[in-house]
């Protein structure tokens, strides 16, 4: 592999630029793998790096049904923060959070990492209660957050209005380190070092079956052919119900849609993310200058990557009342994904009930922001057969015992 | 935008004025069940990419509950019916066994 530099790019720009190699190969599947994983979107190809980087495990092949990156990871509104209430929450997105700083260094990728800071809004009294809750428990968690107050916000960000009238802002956590990332660049990233480690990332693969052996697979038949394996893990989202009953279980998460917006490009107007939980909204400006706007998931099952118009209409409704500037904005694109929301709004990370099976999924409408961490937690799941510390809260086995990591409160709808 | 026939006002109503209320015909279990029916019970829903049943509420309407079969896959909608119905009736068996004569989902 060739590394990226200034040199690099000096030396290659005398060629034409026609020297670069591929980022990543196109091999062909083999029958044999020791780790397979299902999913080529970030947390699936994070996975399969801290596998090789962390335990050695190179021996491993990454199948995708559709094309590297093309699932939710290309489809959401990139921000990165870990200001969580819940302890075990605060822990997995704060571990990604610190490796996202670094990532560009390790992966010799530039993910566009841009800690411009995430300010929470507080709209309501309660909000404001909750929200101050959650800077005391990130304080005693060693999250950096801060409360902020609507005069100091008014002069960060001097677009919102703070008046209301129907939700004023009474004050704002602010969390310096949060931020954005280029989301592609984060699978691209990724798929590079593992492609470069011997990692078959195979596209255009889909899963249409697993050969059981009493409690264990043996081997996953796919589109492309059968594959032996000693482990899988799938790492598939809003499909996450569907390669489960293929497996022969089930899982406790729903798929449905949720929707993004981009503005036109405007100058820059805005330097930090901001999230409005109480109207469901939430706003950045992305470095080509466009507004990325995103909202609330729909409340119904849905398979098709395309939401309902009204949601689209209540963000942005809601937005207007706090940004009044942006009713005169064109939008340029809109689009969706499919994401699968557990209950609790927490993720999964755990074994399943067949014995060399794992699962990662239930994201829901936040997982972008876990991907480094996730991957971490999960690479050593499969590694040592069971979770280590991050990823021990996540289990599946937290439902049957009402051991609920209550994100959905905490949270809300503005992952 | 979903358009559904509310079965007890008997008009086409659509989305705005409805609230989902997820997978329909589960079978409640209470006091005395295993541990693993009741996980079920609370967790476990089909999801399936294909022919769902679920339940809608004509919230901005004659708030009534009733039932509906949609494809997740395709959005089709085959049909709605009461509430009370505690199985699919064969109406709309036979609408979505036309549509997919060989009983699998769409893929």
């Amino acid at each position: 592999m060739k590394k990226y530099s200034a040199f690099s790019l000096i030396k290659e720009s005398f060629n034409n630029h026609f020297g670069w190699e591929k980022a990543w190969k196109k091999n062909n599947l083999k029958k044999k793998y020791k780790v397979v994983i299902v999913g080529a979107g970030g947390h699936g190809l994070a996975t399969a790096y801290y596998l090789g980087k962390n335990f050695g495990i190179r021996d491993v092949a990454v199948i995708e049904k559709g094309w590297l990156g093309g699932g939710n990871t290309g489809r959401n509104t990139t921000i990165i923060r870990s200001n969580y209430l819940q302890e075990e929450s605060a822990a997995i997105y704060e571990k990604s959070r610190s490796l996202y700083e670094k990532l560009s260094q390790e992966l010799n990728y530039n993910v566009m990492f841009s800690p411009r800071g995430v300010m929470m809004l507080c709209q309501t009294e309660h909000e404001l209660r909750a929200m101050k809750r959650t800077y005391y428990a990130n304080r005693l968690f060693g999250v950096d957050t801060e409360m902020v107050s609507p005069a100091r916000m008014k002069e960060m960000i001097p677009i919102i209005n703070i008046n209301g009238p129907r939700f004023p802002i009474l004050g704002g956590l602010w969390q310096p380190r949060g931020g954005t990332a280029r989301h592609d660049a984060v699978a691209w990233g990724y798929a590079r070092a593992i492609s470069n480690w011997g990692v078959d990332i195979i596209e255009n693969c889909e899963v249409i079956g697993v050969n059981k052996n009493q409690n264990k697979i043996n081997s996953v038949e796919t589109t492309k052919g059968t594959i032996n394996c000693e482990k899988m893990c799938f790492v598939v989202a809003g499909s996450s119900s569907i390669l489960a009953e293929l497996c022969g279980f089930r899982l406790p998460v729903e798929s449905v849609a949720l929707q993004a917006l981009v503005s036109e490009p405007i100058k820059p107007v805005m330097h930090c993310v901001v999230m409005a939980n109480t109207v469901h909204g939430y706003m950045s400006q992305s470095d080509k200058g466009e507004m990325v706007i995103g909202g609330g998931a729909d409340g119904y099952n849905n398979y098709t990557q395309r939401g309902s118009f009204q949601h689209i209409e209540e963000t942005v409704r809601a937005l207007i009342e706090t940004f009044p500037f942006i009713s005169r904005l064109r939008q340029l694109r809109q689009w969706g994904g499919i994401v699968d929301m557990t209950g609790d709004r927490s993720p999964i990370i755990s074994k399943t009930p067949i014995e060399n099976i794992y699962v990662n999924c239930g994201w829901g409408t936040g997982g972008f922001k876990a991907i480094p961490g996730s991957g971490w937690a999960t690479a050593e799941l499969i590694a040592n057969g069971e979770p280590g510390e991050l990823a021990a809260p996540f289990s599946l086995e937290r439902f049957k015992e009402g051991r609920m990591i209550d994100e959905s409160v905490a949270a809300a709808v503005a992952h | 935008m979903l358009k559904f026939i509310c079965p007890i006002c008997e008009i086409e109503t659509d989305e705005t004025e409805l609230i989902p209320g997820g997978e329909a015909h589960l079978k409640r279990v209470g006091p005395g069940s295993s541990d693993q029916n009741f996980y079920a019970y609370l967790f476990e829903r089909k999801n399936p990419r294909g022919i769902h049943f679920e339940r809608w509420l004509h919230s901005y309407g004659c708030g009534k509950w009733f039932h509906v079969a949609r494809c997740t896959k395709t959005m089709e909608v085959f049909g709605t019916y009461s509430a009370q119905e505690i199985k699919p009736p064969k109406k709309i068996l036979d609408a979505i066994k036309k549509k997919l004569p060989n009983g699998k989902n769409v893929k």
